[in-house]
């Protein structure tokens, strides 16, 4: 993919041309970098175009798939009646949070795995015999336990996130090099020293893309419940759209659910790209 | 007859030692759900939901929503492993294919794909037809991206001395690109399974009749606790089994290979 942006950038600025703009050069690889954009993105132009055209052209009924621009128009309608903005944060809130205490139990959970034998022996195949499980399972339970509201979905990320974190973790920390340790315990450093010091860094990547399958797995389980059982949220907002027949309505909270997890994805992994900069 | 190894001891212990936790976990949650600090509508105990897990298979409910489920998840992850395979050695070998589906692979890969589920029933009902795509949906996208990762890491060396041997196109395919890249395509297919099952169990969840998801759901309406948590623990079980059976797979598939010999 980077392979697509780095060609075919403007020349560099060089003094050869004699002139005080270092603005043209900048400029011509803005244009061209977004050239490039706009061929690597086009099929999914084409995709949405297409979208528009079967249904004005009536190939599909406009009640199974709404024009694009109805669709559209329904999301700023949305937007400005606050509904989409009220139920993305509360859903925004419930991802976090349950992935939030997914990373920092499910972390420290490997770490602990992997630096202490006992440890490792009596979670180990709990963690084996649970991590395969259709997380989806849980969500009946939950609502079982903690109600229609927030605490439930909380406690389901949770549930669903810590493991990928805890393997990713252990994983990690278990690969870090023993050469490292010993040369931190001999120059004196103990216990927690070492472990946030060595294990916690040597970890990091491995961890990060425990984190990373987790906030995927977030996204799924947060819908999943909402739309199950829910008075609010993004899944909530697309039952009852559909339940009312308001299609492109729908349509339009199912596109922007899709697209906030694709960004979280690409956020965090340009985070994490910055993150580990240190290792090269 | 058979004698007792010393190796069969150790491997004995050793498995006992692994099952120790689980004994222990389960004896904790028994006394726990009998101590009253929970009603046994919070948590019933194990012993009673095995019970109602007996009941259920003796009624022989049991084996119809496993069938059901099963059925709908395997078939699921079967359309999504050849088609995800097939498209990914398409878009590994064509460009105008990596063009058009590129893109599209990379942008629908990281969404949360369950959010299409109304949509889905909107046009496909609520039978098995939608719930199968749904999950060929949301389990396809692994495997196009280890299909296509797994054949571009194939060593050049590879495919030039198979051209020069006068490997035609096909056969370059079935026998060089395709072994050389199933480590990958395998580890593609074992990330697939599950969220084929994190999403069977959803959209059963979500539109009700035959299916674990859908009895458990049922259970929940009618608060019958019992019911819901040996939905939970058939579920884990079927989970786990299939989850064994892809990496038992795995290693009879790739015993040819660097990695199944390490093992």
């Amino acid at each position: 993919m980077t392979v697509a942006f780095s060609t075919g950038r403007g020349k560099p600025p060089g003094p050869a041309s004699g002139r005080p703009d270092g603005k043209l050069p900048a400029l011509r690889r803005l244009i061209s970098n977004r050239s490039n954009f706009l061929l690597r993105y086009s099929p999914l132009l084409i995709l949405a175009l297409a979208w528009e055209a079967a249904s004005r052209l009536q190939l599909a009924s406009s009640l199974a798939l709404p024009p694009l621009t109805d669709v559209a128009r329904a999301w700023i309608e949305l937007i400005q009646s606050g509904d989409l903005v009220g139920n993305g944060l509360s859903s925004l809130y419930r991802a976090g949070a349950g992935l939030a205490l997914a990373i920092l139990v499910g972390g420290a959970l490997g770490v602990f795995m992997a630096v202490s034998r006992p440890a490792n022996a009596m979670l180990g195949p709990l963690v084996e015999l649970f991590y395969p499980m259709p997380k989806s399972a849980l969500i009946p339970v939950t609502v079982l336990w903690l109600g229609f509201g927030d605490g439930s979905k909380i406690l389901l990320i949770f549930l669903g996130c810590m493991l990928p974190v805890t393997i990713g973790a252990y994983n990690g920390a278990r690969g870090s090099d023993q050469h490292l340790l010993w040369s931190a315990r001999s120059m004196g450093a103990r216990g927690l020293r070492v472990m946030w010091d060595v294990v916690v860094p040597s970890a990091l990547p491995e961890l990060l893309n425990g984190v990373r399958t987790a906030l995927a797995l977030a996204f799924i389980l947060l819908v999943s419940s909402e739309l199950v059982v829910a008075r609010q949220g993004f899944g909530y907002l697309i039952g009852y759209l559909g339940a009312n027949g308001s299609y492109e309505a729908m349509f339009a909270v199912v596109l922007t659910v899709a697209f906030i997890g694709f960004l979280a994805d690409r956020v965090y992994q340009a985070v994490v790209e910055r993150a580990l900069r240190w290792r090269e | 007859m058979a004698r007792v190894t010393d190796a069969m001891r150790r491997r004995f212990a050793w498995g006992a030692a692994r099952l120790a936790p689980v004994v222990t976990l389960l004896a904790a949650w028994e006394i726990f759900a009998r101590s009253g600090a929970v009603t046994p509508f919070m948590l019933p105990a194990p012993s009673a939901v095995t019970e109602r897990i007996c009941e259920d298979a003796l009624g022989g409910d049991l084996f119809v929503n496993i069938g059901a489920t099963l059925y709908r998840a395997l078939m699921g992850f079967a359309i999504a492993a050849v088609g995800g395979v097939v498209l990914g050695a398409v878009m590994a070998r064509n460009a105008l294919a990596r063009w058009f589906f590129d893109p599209i692979i990379s942008v629908g890969f990281p969404m949360p794909k369950i959010a299409f589920l109304p949509v889905i029933i909107l046009w496909l009902g609520l039978y098995d037809v939608s719930k199968i795509t749904m999950v060929v949906l949301d389990a396809i996208f692994p495997v196009v991206t280890a299909t296509v990762a797994g054949i571009a890491s194939v060593e050049k060396e590879l495919l030039w001395s198979a051209r020069n041997m006068g490997a035609k196109d096909r056969e370059l395919l079935w026998q060089i690109l395709l072994p050389a890249a199933l480590p990958q395509i395998l580890t593609g297919l074992q990330v697939a399974l599950p969220i084929a099952l994190i999403v069977v169990v959803v959209t059963e969840m979500q539109m009700g009749g035959y299916g674990l998801g859908g009895a458990m759901m049922q259970a929940s309406r009618f608060a019958n606790s019992r019911g819901v948590f040996a939905g939970i623990v058939e579920i884990a079980i079927i989970g786990y089994a299939l989850v064994a059976a892809m990496a038992w797979l795995r290693r009879r598939l790739l015993a040819w290979h660097q990695e199944g010999r390490e093992g």
